[in-house]
């Protein structure tokens, strides 16, 4: 890379703790720790993975840039606003450039709407489009994520997992917003259906240069979609790389145990394979060991590890990595 | 022709439903050979899950019906016995483990209470007895400090935790063979890891025969040994795991393994998709289920369903398309 790619959003020390309330008068005894002080940039037209398992905060990350959360702290910068800061109609208004995908195609469709009515509420939400108007802006949408025109009078429950997804694709790319947060928008789907929805993702940044952050647990989809991939663990940024580096040479010990755990399809392949299997379960986010969130299963932790933070840093140009030992996997 | 363990033998089952009867299983045949492990792929509705059910007598009726078929195991037809000689054989010859381990097992029971239950049960073991090799159980898979977990309750453990506690209890009175119906979807990659070497560990030391139904062809190629391609209720291609990655012969086992992308390749290349949906069937099909979705279907498999043919050892394939040359076969 010759130019240092545009920035379109900067997250700076994000975090986003769910307090807990007890007893009677709901006293508040605790916080999940959901994110707890991440930052990176998304820049201009890529994909930027997120990646992690059930638990880390990618998810709660999606939904605080969107401000469907309202963070606790830190900055969300998105054309030149803190979204952290707007409110009301400010808000709103940014809204139409941020649209997300969400996971549950059954959950996500208003049953009662139509999809004309799905796809076309935030046209006129937005005021862009009224009348006659939103029901031709409806027919192009449809056609665009390939489904026919005429559906646009039935209702979600006709159809099936795969085509509610591509509705809900519909109604984010109907306001044309540059960016898009796609929160696992492939997990509630059969292998074969999968592939057509990612390709039709990856046909649409084409067309319309989007910018995606791709949140997936699924690490091999996540390779193949992105540009850039970021690796979180309870609540922290482990390590973030552009997706070939990050694949052939991960810094982070938890990248390099979560990457020897994806099966490969190739039986050959698959019985030479060494695996990093880690020892016991993600801890509480409630409580998150101190230091390094990683250390109470990591194969290399020492003392320091429980004493410091390990800082986010820049290793190698555009590898960033928090762990005390790092340089070890150079 | 190799003696199987299990004998499938042209397995019918359909569901009754308001919109119809559902045709779920329509003549599945394949056997399972000793100390194997044998995995079953295919898309949610394929029918795979409903084959193993209706095997264990475990499908619910109605709505459900096993309408044709047998399966033999030890020479007897396990679709042909009493409810009660049925009992004898499923959890104590023959177990399952399920794909959520928090709706399979009882929340109001301790885990040390539902692992008991099959000892007691199957193999006449006293309270006190049972209850120490429940510990020794628990240890095996894997749990920590499993003594002290015995009185616990299913939601004091973590998922991966109670998919062990799922494994100990269908290990528990050391089955033939073991029936693991989608053991790791709902669990997270690295715990997913630790589940599949922990059965590879038991398999190797135990020698039980392993039935795998999965949709996922990476776990696949690292654990079986043979593989079973369903599609539509159909066995559609069924070979030795080697030779089914080096040479997938029906069109839907080629979609499949085109449509998902690899880790240790670079991205940037398409993703084959296979168009359109898989079918739900109301009447039992005459024609190949797959070739609304197949790219070299011919007039041919528009008319009559292909039946599984020998292509190579122990590679047999229901298409009546060569997909190598794209010619009839």
């Amino acid at each position: 890379m010759t130019t240092k790619p545009e920035a379109l959003l900067q997250v700076e020390d994000l975090k986003m703790h769910f307090p807990i309330y007890k007893g009677l008068f709901r006293k508040q005894v605790g916080a999940v720790h959901a994110v707890d002080g991440i930052s990176f940039e998304v820049h201009k037209g890529e994909t930027l993975g997120l990646v992690g398992e059930s638990g880390c905060g990618k998810s709660t990350t999606g939904r605080a840039i969107l401000q469907l959360h309202r963070p606790n702290s830190g900055k969300v910068n998105f054309d030149g606003k803190n979204l952290v800061e707007l409110k009301g109609e400010e808000l709103r208004l940014m809204r139409r450039k941020m649209q997300m995908i969400f996971q549950d195609p059954y959950a996500s469709l208003n049953p009662r709407m139509t999809v004309g009515e799905i796809i076309g509420e935030p046209l006129v939400v937005h005021g862009i489009a009224k009348g006659a108007e939103v029901q031709d802006r409806v027919a192009q949408l449809l056609e665009l994520v390939r489904l026919n025109p005429s559906f646009a009078s039935r209702y979600p429950h006709e159809f099936s997992g795969g085509q509610r997804q591509r509705i809900g694709i519909a109604r984010a790319v109907a306001l044309q917003p540059p960016f898009i947060v796609c929160d696992e928008p492939i997990s509630a789907l059969d292998v074969s259906i999968q592939s057509q929805v990612i390709n039709l993702l990856q046909e649409l940044q084409e067309q319309f240069g989007l910018t995606y952050l791709f949140i997936a647990h699924d690490l091999s989809m996540v390779r193949h979609i992105s540009d850039r991939v970021a690796v979180m663990y309870l609540g922290v940024m482990m390590e973030l790389a552009d997706s070939d580096a990050l694949y052939t040479n991960p810094l982070h010990p938890y990248t390099q145990a979560l990457l020897s755990a994806v099966p490969i399809p190739d039986p050959i392949l698959e019985s030479k394979r060494k695996r990093i299997l880690l020892e016991g379960d993600v801890p509480s986010p409630v409580n998150p060991p101190s230091g390094c969130r990683f250390r109470t299963r990591c194969p290399i932790a020492e003392k320091v590890c429980a004493e410091e933070r390990p800082e986010f840093r820049e290793l190698k140009p555009g590898h960033f990595v928090a762990c005390h030992f790092a340089e070890r996997f150079v | 022709m190799p003696d199987f363990l299990l004998d499938i033998k042209g397995l019918e089952t359909q569901f009754k439903t308001p919109d119809g009867t559902v045709h779920a299983v329509n003549g599945v045949s394949f056997g399972l050979k000793e100390s194997e492990t044998l995995a079953v792929v295919g898309e949610s509705g394929c029918g795979k899950s409903v084959t193993m059910l209706s095997v264990m007598g475990l499908v619910p009726s109605p709505p459900g019906k096993v309408t044709a078929g047998e399966a033999l195991f030890f020479g007897r037809d396990l679709l042909k016995m009493s409810a009660e000689e049925l009992r004898h054989v499923r959890g104590a010859q023959i177990s399952m483990v399920f794909q959520d381990p928090m709706t399979s097992l009882n929340p109001v029971l301790t885990v040390g209470k539902q692992l008991e239950e099959p000892l007691m049960l199957h193999v006449g073991m006293s309270r006190t007895q049972a209850r120490d090799r429940v510990a020794e159980l628990l240890a095996m898979v894997g749990i920590p400090n499993p003594k002290d977990r015995l009185d616990d309750y299913p939601h004091q453990f973590s998922g991966g935790m109670r998919q062990r506690v799922m494994i100990a209890m269908g290990l528990s009175c050391s089955p033939q063979i073991l029936i693991a119906d989608e053991p790791t979807t709902a669990l997270d990659v690295t715990i997913q890891a630790q589940i599949v070497e922990l059965v590879k560990r038991l398999r190797d030391e135990i020698g039980m025969a392993i039935i795998w139904i999965t949709h996922d062809l990476g776990i696949v190629a690292g654990l079986a040994q043979r593989v079973v391609v369903m599609y539509g209720g159909f066995v559609v291609e069924e070979a030795p795991v080697n030779e089914l990655y080096a040479n997938p012969t029906h069109p839907y086992t080629l979609g499949l393994l085109g449509s998902i992308p690899r880790l240790d390749q670079k991205e940037g290349k398409k993703l084959t998709s296979i168009e359109g949906l898989p079918p739900v069937l109301y009447e039992k099909p005459t024609a190949c289920p797959f070739a609304p979705r197949c790219k070299w279907a011919m007039e041919r498999c528009w008319k009559e369903n292909p039946m599984l043919e020998t292509v190579g050892t122990e590679h047999r394939v229901a298409c009546w398309v060569d997909t190598k040359t794209g010619r009839a076969r």
